[in-house]
């Protein structure tokens, strides 16, 4: 435990990131040992290069919607914090869910989980999926082999079938709604994370 | 309703009368056994015309009679639905088989049918295990493997050993009067109770319908702790029979040890099966008419093997199922798919119907019950004590590890859920009277229990489900977005592990389905099942079909049948098409020609299997048709992610591993944004990815039940541009018909060029154009480019575009039926949801 807790020392605000993220000392240390792996230049934060370097990234199809979502454009680079509280996204939901509801909204919430995943189809941030970004979210995650017509209709019901309003577009509500049969807990977690 | 009741007082009636005349054959055929020999040998005086031999079949007479009453006893109960959505079915077949008994008993003065153990493991057993373990869905399954066996080996090894000490201490108390069981026979009793049986889980569990993954913890432990039990069963069967006094440490230890190697033996065998029919399924190309035959004979060959090799029967069966699965549903043509499919499902079902029945049947017998109210009593309720004990300690032992932890809900179901049914009976059945003298009073005391847990627990589980607010499987119908969302969820979850830099929990599935799709498939898959025909045709020929849908569809609703009947306009159809594409691709044509007989099975498709077609999609209605191509068109074409297993199966299509090229493609693709987005920075032009409003993308938009229900009138249309289409007929259409080299560029290894190195585009193009269109148009220019590469393909471009009209012209005029028509109304069969 001890010798822990001086680890611990050498990663900045470490104390404040578990009270914030819900992460355990462990989780933290392993956390702060890949950032500075990522981090190959030791300058104390990561850049888009330092993402874009991670290999197998590159052959995920929404690898860079996935990098977006931890460095946001406009902001070049991402310190330790920041990265953690990204990641929180990822830590499975508490088995004590009766949580007090004057906290702030945790991380690993359902609905963060989710707002999560809508921004990664949401690229211009107006809080709706265009017909357009479900469109070039589909077109990467489709093989080449579907064509323009397939895809379009594919995304006209998909549209249809969320578009609760009519507006042509999906509103996060309607997202939400959409997915609400998904067990986001199970899909939205990794387990080294706990 | 009333017409329902009368219907129904009818079936009754003739179920009774063949009870009746099946009681007085029975009858009959005990009194008659003795003249029997001499009727034969007493000499002919002359050539009888019709003589009655009810001897010479006899015993097949009454095997089949017995199947078709217990047929006819689940058609009646499951033609009251609102009897059976209150209690299951198998507690009304347990009830209809204590009429049946109490008729039996009221003919004869004893039971004459009963279910002997050899008839039920036998003839009676294997087949529920092979169904359930064949349709197993792989991939929740395995992923929950730890924690059922968990429960399936402690849990069952707890049960047995917690209800027989208990019961032997009670016993020492004093509580059970005076009966002659020892320890041992205790344990013995405990193991063969211990059990809980997945057929009765099965019964309960299909109407229930609880979220997957307690579904599958129920499911599997119940189908793994039969192995279990019956292992130590005879573990405990050997000890009673060596006597207690002979039992050291060594015996123990050697009875410890045998138990791991009948359970893991078994599984051996299984395995082994399985592989040898997935082999076999390899060859049989030529006699496609009883490849389905393969899977039952060498399925229970599997089950006899073990069952010589003494080790467990059960466990080798299931695991036959659970590993050729996925190779015979590639190797084995579609047809011999459903055949299999369904008659596993007859066979599955007539068992367990016959099994409830019987079950109900034999307790209406004097012989059986010797009442001794403090063993019976205290069974129960150590049986469900201990149990909930059981479950709630592993599971708590469990959630420990698990990622997502079972919640408390599920661990009542999981506890309430421990329904003892058959596999239990049989055993107590199996006990030696010789050695056990109480034998009648345990298989008593067992009929017991399985009332209690089936009937009881089973009535009351679904108000129970309700009332505790467990989470449900999904309803039936999974939305696109859903599907989508679900493959981004993989997607992300492998890129986060990652950037976190983890070797994830998937890791070692990881390893494993390489080694996989690598090996395996390569031993065990034919050839043309790895490598199926192009994609590019698969999904041209689904456009195809969903087109032929909507034709009839489109026809049948404007009230006309009249070309279908009308043979001539149908066959021309289909001949035109022939005549068009029987050179490009005969086997398509084929296919088309049978489309329908295709997809009347497809809608026809709803047999109620045990556990994964839980969720899948109730496929009647055109629209239904529609959305499951389109499905399946998502299905087949959403990249994997890394640990991506299909953990549904997939009866008609299986995916063909295209790792490398998808990889390769992805891998081009994320280059080239990267590359334009590089670019464009440097040329101060904001790159193409974030520009997400078109100003030209609504009047691309197309409806998208404008298609589906203006779809017929263009069929017409469709057909004139058969004709005038030549090698050139597309090239004329806006941009939009831009799309189709597309499907050139992309066959493996053909068209495809580093896009790196392509010529400049302008950089605004992408601005004035949607990114998709501007997409097709570089691929047109990789075309162009690769011309040469082009015509060593098996398929020549312009066979290619003379595929193309029937969905260009679809698209074209639709998008100009767009320009002056409005929006459609929405469709109806939509909003009913």
């Amino acid at each position: 435990m001890g010798s822990s807790s001086s680890r611990l020392d050498r990663v900045p605000g470490a104390k404040d990131l578990m009270e914030e993220t819900g992460f355990s000392e462990t989780n933290i240390l392993c956390l702060y040992d890949r950032f500075e792996v990522l981090d190959r230049e030791e300058r104390g934060y990561l850049r888009l290069e330092d993402f874009e370097a991670i290999q197998q990234l590159a052959v995920n199809p929404i690898g860079d919607r996935i990098i977006g979502a931890f460095v946001f454009p406009g902001r070049e680079t991402l310190d330790f914090p920041s990265f953690v509280r990204v990641l929180a996204h990822f830590r499975p939901t508490d088995t004590t869910w009766s949580r007090s509801g004057s906290q702030p909204e945790p991380a690993n919430s359902r609905t963060r989980k989710l707002r999560f995943a809508f921004s990664l189809y949401d690229q211009d941030g107006d809080g709706k999926i265009s017909r357009a970004e479900l469109t070039e979210m589909l077109q990467a995650m489709l093989g080449m082999q579907v064509t323009d017509e397939q895809l379009q209709s594919i995304v006209g019901r998909a549209i249809q079938e969320a578009d609760l309003d009519r507006d042509g577009a999906i509103s996060f509500d309607e997202f939400k709604k959409s997915v609400e049969k998904v067990d986001i807990d199970h899909k939205m977690s990794t387990r080294f994370l706990r | 309703m009333k017409r329902c009741g009368s219907v129904h007082l009818w079936l009754w009636r003739s179920v009774v009368l063949i009870c009746l005349v099946l009681g007085v054959s029975a009858v009959n055929g005990e009194s008659k056994s003795d003249t029997h020999h001499h009727g034969n040998g007493s000499s002919i005086t002359g050539i009888p015309i019709v003589s009655f031999k009810w001897h010479h079949v006899e015993t097949p007479y009454l095997i089949v009679l017995w199947i078709l009453v217990a047929g006819v006893a689940k058609m009646v109960i499951e033609a009251n639905h609102h009897v059976t959505s209150v209690i299951p079915e198998s507690a009304l077949l347990i009830c209809v088989g204590f009429l049946f008994g109490g008729i039996i008993w009221g003919a004869d003065q004893k039971q004459t049918f009963s279910l002997t153990p050899t008839v039920f493991f036998f003839y009676l057993l294997p087949q529920i295990i092979l169904d359930a373990g064949y349709f197993m869905p792989n991939k929740l399954f395995f992923s929950n493997l730890g924690g059922i066996l968990i429960h399936a080996v402690i849990g069952t090894c707890w049960n047995a050993a917690s209800v027989g000490l208990s019961l032997w201490g009670c016993h020492q108390g004093g509580a059970m009067g005076d009966i002659d069981i020892g320890l041992l026979q205790y344990l013995l009793f405990g193991s063969l109770i211990a059990a809980v049986d997945p057929v009765a889980v099965i019964a309960v569990f299909e109407e229930v319908h609880v979220n997957e993954v307690l579904f599958i913890m129920v499911f599997g432990e119940s189908l793994l702790n039969d192995g279990v039990t019956v292992v130590l069963f005879n573990v405990f069967d050997a000890f009673v029979s060596l006597g207690g006094e002979k039992i050291n440490a060594v015996e123990i230890i050697k009875g410890i040890i045998s138990f791991f190697v009948v359970a893991f033996g078994g599984s051996l065998v299984g395995f082994v099966f399985g592989l040898l029919i997935s082999l076999l399924t390899r060859c049989t190309k030529n006699i496609q008419i009883i490849e389905a035959g393969f899977i039952f004979v060498l399925g229970y060959l599997s089950y006899l093997t073990a069952e010589m090799l003494s080790l467990s029967a059960i466990l080798s069966i299931a695991f036959c199922g659970i590993c050729c699965q996925k190779y015979i549903n590639a190797n084995m043509d579609e047809k011999s798919v459903i055949t299999v499919k369904y008659v596993m499902k007859v066979f599955a079902n007539g068992s367990e119907t016959i099994i409830f029945l019987f079950l109900g049947i034999s307790a209406i017998d004097k012989t059986i019950w010797v009442w001794n109210t403090g063993f019976i009593l205290l069974t129960v309720f150590f049986v469900f004590v201990y149990r909930c004990i059981g479950v709630f300690f592993l599971t708590w032992i469990q959630n420990k590890f698990r990622l997502v932890p079972l919640e408390v809900m599920d661990r009542i179901i999981m506890s309430y859920g421990g329904l003892r049914g058959a596999v239990a009976y049989g055993l107590a059945m199996m006990l030696d009277e010789n050695k056990i003298k109480e034998k009648n009073l345990m298989i008593g005391t067992t009929l017991i229990v399985v009332y209690f847990t089936v009937i009881l627990q089973g009535i009351t589980m679904k108000p129970l489900v309700t009332w505790l607010k467990v989470k449900r499987a999904s309803a039936n119908e999974i939305t696109l977005i859903e599907k989508v969302q679900n493959k981004v969820f993989d997607h992300m979850l492998v890129a986060i592990e990652d950037i976190s830099g983890q070797i994830g929990h998937n890791y070692m599935r990881d390893k494993w389905k390489h080694f996989e799709e690598k090996w395996m498939s390569w031993f065990l898959m034919k050839p043309s099942a790895r490598k199926k025909h192009d994609l590019v045709f698969d999904v041209f020929h689904q456009l195809n079909l969903k087109d032929a849908m909507n034709y009839v569809a489109e026809g049948e609703r404007r009230g006309s049948l009249e070309f279908i009947r009308n043979e001539t306009a149908f066959i021309d159809f289909k001949k035109k098409f022939a005549d068009e594409y029987s050179e490009a691709m005969p086997d398509i044509t084929v296919d088309m020609s049978d489309s329908y007989a295709a997809h009347s099975s497809m809608r026809r498709d709803t047999v109620p299997s045990i556990s994964l077609e839980l969720h899948d999609q109730n496929t009647n209605g055109l629209r239904e048709t529609e959305d499951i191509n389109t499905h399946h068109l998502l299905q087949q074409h959403l990249y994997k992610g890394r640990k991506q297993h299909r953990h549904k199966y997939s009866r008609s299509h299986f995916t063909v591993n295209q790792d490398e090229n998808e990889v390769q493609e992805i891998f081009q693709r994320t280059m080239r944004t990267r590359l334009e987005s590089f670019k464009s920075t440097k040329m101060g032009v904001a790159p193409p990815k974030t520009i997400t409003k078109h100003p030209k993308k609504d009047q691309q938009q197309k409806m998208p039940n404008g298609k589906s229900t203006d779809n017929g009138k263009y069929c017409h249309c469709d057909d004139d541009d058969f004709e005038f289409s030549g090698d050139d007929g597309a090239s004329g259409y806006d941009p939009s018909a831009g799309s189709f080299p597309m499907r050139v560029t992309y066959r493996p290894g053909a068209g495809i060029e580093n896009p790196v190195f392509m010529p400049d585009l302008d950089p605004m193009a992408p601005m004035q154009i949607p990114p998709w269109l501007a997409e097709a148009e570089l691929d047109s220019s990789t075309v162009a480019l690769s011309q040469r590469a082009q015509t060593g393909l098996p398929w020549t471009p312009s066979n290619l575009q003379r595929l193309a009209p029937l969905r260009i012209s679809t698209r074209s005029t639709d998008s100009f039926m767009m320009a002056d028509t409005p929006p459609p109304p929405p469709p109806p069969a939509k909003d009913t949801k």
